[in-house]
């Protein structure tokens, strides 16, 4: 009885912080999205001409197909490296001390400046940076690559360079926990190495795969700073549309555009729950 | 696995290690750039080697308001910190029994960390407005970040209790502890190293956030503000070397939880 009173109160911190600072924004950007607005000022009125501004912009189409793109090529190669470097932590590692180091290593740069990590790609790609004198100075090329920084290929770069530790831990958690001993049946039943990672490891890594995808995929069609930053202003973003109409002052404008990426970023995982059923394989 | 290293070992062993220069080799350049003589640029060949760079940095006029952003990140990094470990340490109690509305919370929580950041700044930014208050980096920004870091403090919390024996609980009990000496003295020394671990992800995410302070912060910047303004600005050396010396913050904070970390386990190892 006293411990039902307690647990609630324990509870109400988080619920009420979040219901402040999530909720209740999140309600407020709904509402204003239906809002009408002039040069200067919100008009309090219910209006869909922000909504209707937008979806019939090409531009806003444009931009969504970009981010989308974005978001898929990142998830796939981030997929891919965080698949191998987990697969490799999980299996290949056989010291617990060791994993934990490694898996430090991999983790220490996440609680480091993101913007500061995509500066630091500036002397590496840039016109004269180290990439370019090496190729130039083998021979690779006559001429200094130009597409290297501030390019689709940098903000992709930046996107697997900031994220793929999100595909890295799930998918390392998840497999983990398999139990050995279905590994060693598999062989003993004379799967090869592959056969055991394709029947054995991944149907069992879908979990944290998931989840990673969940995250990844998440993350990118939010941003706008990697976008801004990395493409030199050449590329465009859903989020950096949105910044971009608030330093306007048209916040009902960009609350239109939140509301619709809102949207469309819960369908994606929806989706991608509808291919794997987290709670039922937890 | 086992006393000879399966076919795949090497290559994956390979493609790891390449990983983790990938990982670390920008950052090490960005430090040995920062050492750029004064004549030097953004990027190589080094022309000679000073330290004018991080002079720079502390004269005010020169790349706005460092040291006033870098207090303000500090001190809010330091109460998302103490907030985060409360407030998560506390969820992580109260979700080990059934409560009222514990599943929307939970689900609440992951929406957290799924909404992206722009939006929740936004939001924040937006209901200020409406209210008629000013944004600040100690209100609204301070709200902004815990909705970052308590995610990922109750989600560890969740793993930790995971594996916590309630026979310690039980014990403390039967011994005549109140349920405040229980915590104290048996849950809460026991906890101590995923404590800090909550803590270190509480101060490193939002002394780094970006995003989420973007709208929130109000009149004054936090440090990854101040760094986003100088990136379209500043062209010199100055910003490696802002970028080594707010790495090398991270890092201070990093080595010292971990430390801390592995202190506490040795210690107690030790009995």
């Amino acid at each position: 009885m006293t411990s039902r009173w307690s647990a609630l109160l324990l509870a109400a911190p988080l619920a009420l912080i979040l219901g402040a600072f999530l909720v209740v924004p999140i309600a407020t950007i709904i509402v204003v999205s239906f809002f009408d607005y002039d040069s200067v000022r919100i008009i309090y009125d219910v209006v869909l001409t922000n909504y209707e501004e937008l979806l019939l912009s090409p531009i806003t189409w444009k931009t969504y197909l970009q981010t989308l793109q974005f978001a898929a090529i990142t998830w796939a190669i981030c997929l891919a490296v965080g698949f191998a470097v987990a697969y490799f932590l999980a299996f290949h590692v056989a010291s617990p001390m060791m994993q934990t180091v490694l898996f430090l290593v991999c983790t220490i740069p996440f609680w480091t400046s993101n913007v500061i990590r995509m500066i630091s790609w500036i002397p590496f790609l840039g016109r004269n940076g180290l990439l370019n004198q090496a190729l130039v100075g083998i021979g690779a090329i006559d001429a200094p690559l130009e597409f290297l920084l501030f390019s689709d290929f940098a903000v992709v770069l930046a996107y697997v360079h900031l994220y793929a530790l999100f595909m890295v831990v799930p998918i390392f958690n998840s497999m983990v926990r398999i139990d050995r001993s279905l590994v060693e049946a598999a062989r003993d039943a004379g799967a090869s190495e592959w056969q055991v990672l394709w029947n054995v490891v991944i149907p069992l890594a879908r979990p944290g795969i998931a989840i990673g995808s969940i995250l990844v995929v998440a993350v990118v069609m939010g941003d706008f700073v990697t976008v801004r930053l990395m493409s030199g202003g050449q590329s465009a973003s859903v989020g950096l549309m949105m910044v971009n109409a608030m330093s306007l002052l048209q916040y009902p404008a960009a609350a239109a555009n939140a509301v619709v990426l809102l949207v469309v970023v819960l369908l994606m995982i929806a989706a991608m729950l509808r291919v794997v059923d987290i709670r039922k394989e937890l | 696995m086992g006393p000879r290293r399966s076919r795949g070992f090497w290559p994956l062993a390979i493609f790891f290690a390449l990983f983790v220069v990938f990982l670390y080799g920008p950052m090490v350049t960005i430090v040995v750039l920062s050492f750029q003589g004064p004549e030097g640029g953004l990027t190589f060949p080094m022309r000679g080697v000073s330290t004018r760079w991080f002079a720079n940095l502390f004269e005010t006029q020169m790349v706005g308001d460092f040291g006033g952003s870098f207090l303000r990140s500090l001190t809010l990094g330091l109460i998302v910190t103490v907030l985060t470990v409360v407030v998560s340490f506390m969820a992580g109690l109260a979700f080990r029994r059934r409560f009222a509305g514990a599943t929307v919370l939970f689900y609440l929580t992951v929406a957290s960390l799924i909404v992206p950041s722009v939006l929740v700044s936004l939001g924040i930014g937006l209901m200020f407005r409406l209210l008629g208050l000013d944004p600040a980096w100690w209100s609204s920004g301070l709200g902004a970040h815990l909705t970052w870091t308590l995610p990922f403090g109750l989600l560890i919390m969740f793993a930790v209790f995971n594996r916590f024996s309630p026979a310690y609980e039980e014990a403390a009990r039967d011994l005549g502890a109140t349920p405040w000496q229980t915590i104290r003295h048996v849950v809460l020394p026991i906890l101590l190293p995923s404590l800090i671990g909550v803590g270190l992800f509480g101060f490193t995410l939002s002394y780094d956030e970006f995003a989420r302070s973007l709208f929130t912060a109000g009149s004054f910047n936090t440090l990854p503000l101040e760094i986003y303004g100088m990136t379209t600005n500043v062209t010199t050396p100055v910003l490696y070397a802002l970028g080594t010396v707010t790495t090398g913050v991270s890092f201070l904070v990093i080595g010292l939880s971990l430390g801390g970390v592995v202190l506490l386990r040795r210690r107690r190892a030790g009995g």
